[in-house]
Order: structure tokens, then C-alpha cells, then sequence
């Protein structure tokens, strides 16, 4: 008995064996960068994460293709490396020589990327489907565009400051023309003044009175 | 001028004259042109020339300038023509060429704007590409280029393929543009009076944020190599004509000068006033601000630099790593040559088809840029790598702003006193009104810097503007004050206002040296820019070399506007000068004509 059942276990690893090979057509390379994303605080690698990487594998084909139930057995894993990077294929939970066809477990693993992610502390970039693109975050698109606010603040304040700067100068020629009717008459006579003696004393302009301004011999 | 009545305004203490004069003077080419000049040729070295320059030529133009302007008490336009009415159009001409400068100046500093406003997100919006339609993947044009680049050329230009194609106005840049003339006009509505107040914070902010900036990032890693970089002496270069022109033009440039505005400020000035010592202190504080500005802008060229080697680098470890399923981390930076040599010996057919790339740190360093690229494009790469990014973005584009607003105030103020002196202005319109008239002409020309096209014909006006004019306006100044007006006439008055004589350093560089100069610069400028055909760089998606430039020619219609613009503001310094004479000519004849006995020759009205 013990002949079969060790005859059994061979033709099972075997047949396994020939299922997952590198670059088989239904399989996927995954990638896993644990140093990079976790520094100190990074995990060993050993067969009891695999073991956790296959049943969340298990969980994530239960997900997309209801009714049949997955099990750690349907993941197959092969070519392990130091990286650590390795090769799956899953089988059929109803005929284990048949695989499960790429698109589905493509829609599978997109579906439950997050879940998957986060059963081992990584991220999109950090836990690598070779051929399945992680689908990008939807970008944050706010109703008003903050640079509008900002606009808006300073722009209120600008616009607020002008007109306390144009009212204040209307009062201020307010209080002047209030004061005006007393300079008035002095201005007037003043002015008189001023016209009589540009009268009398034309010309040659008399330098020695004044020095603003300047006049050049023509 | 103080004629009718009322008083010539006049500056509340002499600390904000010379901060106005060095605000004006310390503009953004002082941050972004400056570090530039020194880094591509040979960093140090480039002092030399440069400090040639400002002795030479800077210092004697900026005093001499200063001098008449408080000595005639009157803006461009009065001094030049009280010197002589032939040479009005002097004023004229820069007069007209603030006006023009004043226009794309303050375009730069509305994306200045653009950028401040959107450095209040997080992340940066410049950080990472938009996703394209369906989600999969990132916009082709960002990926191509970089998310900097994109933000830059898509979002805040929107720029079109070439100069001929216009495209509509973008109308968030004309709500920024609108921002940035309200507040000037804000600072500039009544002239001397609030510039006075606004210039206590613009002319010192920036000096605050440059020494936080500097203190920031000498601390971070790489700075050291940009600082090297920059200031490694190579002297080779100084055997380029080519760094003598520039440094010279440099000089000329950065002090602000024919523009006008430095007359207008010193004739705001009491007449005795020690205006040698005013120019000495703006002249050098203008120069070492440039020197303290390249220090920081340096060291953080150096951390991207840096920073860009490092990716470089982790994208052939990644590579390696990836392709001999070598454990994770097991290859750092420390240890990438020596894995890459055990890796050749043992397997060079697969190291060799990964197509590794060659990371040289110096190749990242050599990357420089000068202009909006420095500001736009490198800085703000730099800013996003810093932790903290949106307050080191808050605080640069705040620097720049204020760095380039108290420009804006000498170009308008070389605008708005030369009209005020010629009486242009009816007295029933009051000054806010007549400076909000000038904000906003100058904002509906300046429309076409919002265009799709707008970055291109920026550049126009960048070059053919403020260039030339200002070497022919600069070299016809002190041409007549050595000569028509007279350098004796000219000691006696400086004599009359500080109480000293021009000592023989002055008399050397007004009579001979910075004439010869400025001849010398505006030749050697004529003729490098004649020899190249004018061509610009185009940004253009579906060029086959895309993110390289497109580099193409002018259409001759653009050419023909670029020659209008170079040949517009000088052409009124022989117009008037003609117009004069035939007004000469006419009395002339018909005194001859019609001879009267009892007319006396110097009354007879225009002087």
C-alpha cells in the first residue's frame, strides 16, 4: 500500500512538474521585493509564506470564478529563486491536469490585488505580476481646483486693498478742498504775480536767480 | 517741473531710495541668469570678466545715471531734453522701451503666480504624470518627456507646435496675468509714495528666503558637488571672446540701466545728496547678490544632480537584479561595481543584452539651465525630491515674485515719470486713475504672452528688446553727458551736490573707457547676432525627436516684427533729433525772409 501511495505521490509531483515550468502558457512570474519595501522590519522568505502565497492565490480564483472551490493544492509553484521570484499555474479543482486558462486568473489577481498586496505588507510595485499591469490609482480630481482658491484669496485681498487705497485718496482730496477756499485768494494773487513778471522779463534767461532749470543755448 | 503749485513727491528716507534702486537692479536674472553664466563658463573664473565689467562699465553708467537725474530732477524724457532738445528722444526711447520690457516681465511673473498658486497640493502637481483615458498607462507626451516638462509645456502653457499656429487665449493665464498687474498696480498706484512702502518687504524677502534656502541646502546630500561645480575655476575659457561679451552684457543687464527708471528714482532725490556713494552701494550689492544667489541655486543643482545619478544607478541594480534573480537589496550602491564585474566574468552576453545605462554624475551636472527652464523645469524637479516640498515651493516662487515685482517698478516708473514731467497727463485726472490706465493698457498688450504661442514670442521680446536698444540708448547716454553736455559742466555739478569733485577714476571711465566699451559690446553683440540665422526651439509632440527640441527658423513675418522691435525704440533718438532741426531750419528761413528788428532771437517761443 505504501508502493501506491508513494507511486501516487511521485505521478502527482511529476505530472506537477510538467504543468508548471517557466514560461508555460497559463502561468505568471511573480516577483516579490520584501527588502526594498519593508527595510528592517522585512520577513523571511520560507515555505510557510509560500504557503500563505497559495492560498491567497486559492482565495482570489474563488473570488472571480464562483462555484468552484480552490484549494492550496490547485496553485502550483515552481522555480523558486533567491530574488524571490517564482513561476505558478493553477489547476482546475475538477480536473487537476487541466489549467486554468491566463485570462482568468489575470481578471483574478486584478480583482484581488489590494487583498493580495496587503497579505504581505507590500504594494503594487513591491509584489510583481510579470504581464498583469497594475491598474493605476484614479487620480484625486477635487470640485473646485485648489489653485483656484489661492487665486481667489489673493485676488480678494488685492482687489480689496486697491479699493481702500482709492477711497482713502478720495478723502484725503475730500478734506483738501474743504481747506481749498482759504488758500484760494492767496493762490490768486500769487498767481498774478507770476504772470506779470513773465511778462516784463523776457529775455535772456538770468542763471544766477536759479538753479532748477536748466536751459541749453540753442 | 515743481512749477505749478504743487511739490515734486519725494522719497520718506534715503533707505528706501537705495533699497528701491537695488530692488530694481535685483531682478530674477540675478538668480536665474547669473548662476548660469558662471557654470558653463568655468565657475570662478568667470568673476574675472565680471568684475572687469562692473568697474569698467557697470559703476560709471549706474553713478552717471544717478547723477543727472538728481542734479535735473526729472525722468527721462525732461533730463534728456533739458541736456539738449535734440537728444529728447533719448527719453523717448526708454520710455518706450520700459513700456515694452514691462510687458513680458510681468507675463514671467504671472506663471510665477501659476506655480504659487499650485504649491498649495499635495503632492505637487508637477510630480506625476495624469493617467491616460482608459487608465492603463500614463499621457504619452509626459511620459516621453517628464512630468516637470509636461506641467510646464501642457498645463501652464499649453503651448502650440510653432510660433505661427496661435491658438485661443488660455484664460487661467489671463486670470494670473490679471493677478500680477492687480498687484502692482496695488504697489505702484501712487507712484514713489507706495513703491516707498511696498519696496521695505519685496527688496528684502528675497535676501530672507535665499539665506533659508542656502542654510537648507548645504545640508543636503550632493550639494557639496554643485557647489564645486560651480565654482572650479576653469581658466581656459577666459580665452573665449565669447565670455567677455556676455560677462559684459551680464553687467549691463542685471543694473537696470537705460531703462530710465534709475533716473526717475534719483530725481525723486534732494539735490545734495551723495549719489557716488549711492551708486557704489547699488552697483556692489547688485553683484554680490548674484554671487550669494548662485550658492544655493548651486547646491541644489548639486542634489538633483545627485538625485538623478542615484536613479540612474538603482535602475541598473533593479535591472541586474531582476535579471539574475539575485536576492533583493543584495546589490546596493556601494557594491554595484563589484557585482558588475563578477556578473561580466561570469555571464557578459545576458549584462550585455540588459543595455545597462552609463551613469556619470558629471553628465547630470552638465545639465544646466538658465530662464523660466531654471525655474520651471530643474528647480522644480529639485523641489519635489526635498522633503517639505510644498513649503520650498511656497517659498521660492514667493521669492521670485518679489524679486521680479520690485522690477516692475522701475519699468513703470520709467513709464510714469517722464509722462507726468511733460504734462502729458490732464491734472483733472488724478494719479491712481492715470497709473490704473497704464496697468491696464500694459495687461491688454500683454494678452498675447497668454496665447498659445505666448512662450514664443516672449522670447521674442526677451531678446530683441530688451538687448540692443538698451546697448544703443546706454551708449548715446553717455555720449552726450561726456560730450554735449559737457564733462566739466558735469564735475561741477556733481561738485555742487556732494561737495567732491569726480575723482580720476570717473573722469577716466566717463570720457574714454566705458564708451569705448559699450561700442566694443554693442559691435561684437551686432555681429554674433547677425551671423545666425534666427531659429528658436518649439515644443512639438509629434516631432520624431520628441522631448528634444524642434528647432526652427522664423516666418518672415515674425523676423520682420523682431527687427520692428529692435529698431522701434531707437529710432525716435534720430527722429526727434531731425524733427528739432527742421523746427531749426523753419525759424531759420523764415527769420531771413522776413527779418524784424525788434524780435529778439532767444524769446521767440520753443527753447
Amino acid at each position: 500500500m505504501f508502493e501506491k501511495i508513494f507511486f501516487l505521490l511521485c505521478l502527482s509531483t511529476a505530472l506537477a512538474e510538467q504543468l508548471c515550468r517557466p514560461e508555460a502558457s497559463d502561468g505568471y512570474r511573480v516577483r516579490l521585493s520584501i527588502k526594498t519595501a519593508l527595510g528592517d522590519e522585512a520577513y523571511v522568505w520560507n515555505d510557510n509564506e509560500m504557503f500563505l502565497f497559495r492560498a491567497t492565490l486559492a482565495f482570489a480564483m474563488r473570488n472571480q470564478i464562483s462555484g468552484q472551490e480552490f484549494e492550496v493544492s490547485n496553485i502550483i509553484v515552481c522555480d523558486e529563486t533567491p530574488r524571490v521570484s517564482f513561476w505558478f499555474v493553477v489547476t482546475s479543482p475538477q480536473n487537476t491536469s487541466q489549467l486554468v486558462d491566463k485570462e482568468s486568473v489575470e481578471e483574478a489577481v486584478r480583482k484581488s490585488r489590494n487583498r493580495i498586496n496587503s497579505a504581505f505588507l507590500l504594494t503594487d510595485k513591491t509584489l510583481e505580476f510579470i504581464g498583469i499591469p497594475p491598474t493605476l490609482a484614479a487620480p484625486v480630481n477635487p470640485d473646485t481646483p485648489p489653485w483656484l482658491i489661492v487665486f481667489g484669496l489673493v485676488m480678494g485681498a488685492v482687489g480689496a486693498g486697491i479699493i481702500v487705497l482709492l477711497a482713502s485718496s478720495v478723502v484725503q482730496k475730500k478734506r483738501k478742498n474743504d481747506e481749498k477756499p482759504d488758500d484760494e485768494e492767496i493762490d490768486e494773487e500769487t498767481r498774478v504775480k507770476t504772470v506779470e513778471n513773465s511778462a516784463a522779463s523776457e529775455g535772456i534767461y538770468n542763471r544766477s536767480f536759479s538753479d532748477d532749470e536748466r536751459f541749453t543755448h540753442m | 517741473v515743481g512749477g505749478k503749485g504743487t511739490e515734486r513727491p519725494k522719497w520718506d528716507n534715503k533707505v528706501q531710495y537705495l533699497l528701491t534702486c537695488i530692488g530694481f537692479a535685483v531682478g530674477l536674472g540675478n538668480v536665474w541668469r547669473f548662476p548660469y553664466l558662471c557654470q558653463i563658463y568655468g565657475g570662478g573664473a568667470f568673476l574675472i570678466p565680471y568684475v572687469i565689467a562692473l568697474v569698467f562699465e557697470g559703476l560709471p553708467l549706474l553713478y552717471m545715471e544717478l547723477a543727472i537725474g538728481q542734479r535735473l530732477r526729472m525722468g527721462s524724457v525732461g533730463v534728456w531734453n533739458s541736456i539738449s532738445p535734440y537728444l529728447g528722444g533719448l527719453g523717448v526711447a526708454s520710455m518706450m522701451v520700459s513700456f515694452l520690457v514691462g510687458l513680458f516681465y510681468n507675463m514671467i511673473l504671472a506663471w510665477v503666480l501659476w506655480y504659487f498658486f499650485h504649491s498649495f497640493q499635495s503632492p505637487l502637481p508637477w510630480r506625476d504624470c495624469p493617467l491616460n483615458l482608459n487608465h492603463t498607462g500614463y499621457l504619452t507626451e509626459c511620459e516621453k518627456s517628464s512630468p516637470v516638462n509636461y506641467f510646464w509645456y501642457r498645463k501652464t502653457l499649453n503651448i502650440t507646435p510653432d510660433i505661427e499656429t496661435s491658438g485661443p487665449l488660455q484664460w487661467w493665464l489671463v486670470l494670473c496675468l490679471a493677478t500680477a498687474w492687480c498687484l502692482v498696480y496695488i504697489c505702484f498706484i501712487r507712484g514713489i509714495e507706495t513703491i516707498g512702502k511696498a519696496i521695505y518687504i519685496t527688496a528684502t524677502f528675497p535676501y530672507l528666503v535665499l539665506t533659508i534656502f542656502l542654510v537648507r541646502a548645504l545640508t543636503l546630500s550632493g550639494a557639496t558637488d554643485g557647489l564645486v561645480y560651480l565654482f572650479t575655476p576653469n581658466w581656459e575659457t577666459l580665452k573665449n571672446p565669447k565670455v567677455w561679451l556676455d560677462a559684459a552684457t551680464q553687467i549691463f543687464f542685471s543694473l537696470s540701466l537705460a531703462f530710465g527708471g534709475l533716473i526717475a528714482f534719483s530725481s525723486y532725490n534732494p539735490q545734495k545728496n551723495n549719489c557716488e556713494r549711492d551708486a557704489l552701494i547699488v552697483g556692489c550689492v547688485n553683484s554680490l547678490t548674484s554671487i550669494y544667489a548662485s550658492i544655493p541655486i548651486f547646491a541644489i543643482l548639486g542634489f538633483k544632480a545627485n538625485e538623478n545619478y542615484n536613479d540612474c544607478r538603482n535602475w541598473n541594480i533593479l535591472k541586474l537584479t531582476n535579471a539574475f534573480n539575485i536576492g533583493d537589496e543584495n546589490i546596493t550602491l556601494e557594491n554595484y561595481d563589484d557585482w558588475l564585474n563578477h556578473l561580466n566574468t561570469t555571464d557578459p552576453s545576458e549584462v550585455e543584452s540588459l543595455s545597462l545605462k552609463t551613469c556619470n554624475l558629471q553628465t547630470f551636472l552638465d545639465q544646466s539651465a538658465s530662464g523660466t527652464g531654471l525655474a520651471f523645469i530643474v528647480f522644480t524637479e529639485a523641489v519635489i525630491r526635498m522633503p517639505g516640498s510644498q513649503v520650498w515651493a511656497v517659498l521660492f516662487f514667493v521669492m521670485l515674485f518679489s524679486l521680479g515685482l520690485s522690477s516692475m517698478f522701475g519699468n513703470l516708473e520709467g513709464v510714469l515719470t517722464p509722462l507726468l514731467d511733460l504734462h502729458m497727463v490732464p491734472p483733472w485726472i488724478p494719479k491712481e486713475i492715470f497709473t490704473g490706465l497704464i496697468c491696464l493698457t500694459s495687461f491688454t498688450v500683454a494678452l498675447i504672452f497668454t496665447l498659445g504661442s505666448g512662450n514664443y514670442w516672449l522670447e521674442i521680446f526677451n531678446s530683441y528688446v530688451g538687448s540692443m536698444p538698451l546697448l544703443i540708448i546706454a551708449f548715446f547716454e553717455i555720449i552726450s553727458v561726456a560730450y554735449i553736455y559737457g564733462i566739466n559742466r558735469f564735475n561741477d555739478d556733481i561738485e555742487w551736490m556732494t561737495g567732491r569733485r569726480p575723482n580720476i577714476y570717473w573722469q577716466a571711465t566717463w570720457r574714454f573707457i566705458s564708451p569705448f566699451m559699450l561700442l566694443v559690446v554693442f559691435v561684437a553683440y551686432v555681429v554674433i547676432e547677425a551671423e545666425k540665422r534666427p531659429t528658436y526651439n518649439a515644443w512639438n509632440p509629434d516631432y520624431v525627436n520628441f522631448p528634444l527640441a524642434d528647432v526652427l527658423h522664423y516666418p518672415e513675418w515674425v523676423f520682420a516684427i523682431c527687427v520692428l522691435l529692435s529698431v522701434l525704440p531707437v529710432v525716435s533718438i534720430p527722429l526727434v533729433a531731425l524733427y528739432r532741426f527742421i523746427g531749426l531750419l523753419k525759424k531759420y528761413i523764415m527769420n531771413r525772409h522776413n527779418p524784424n528788428p525788434y524780435a529778439n532771437e532767444f524769446c521767440n517761443g520753443d527753447l
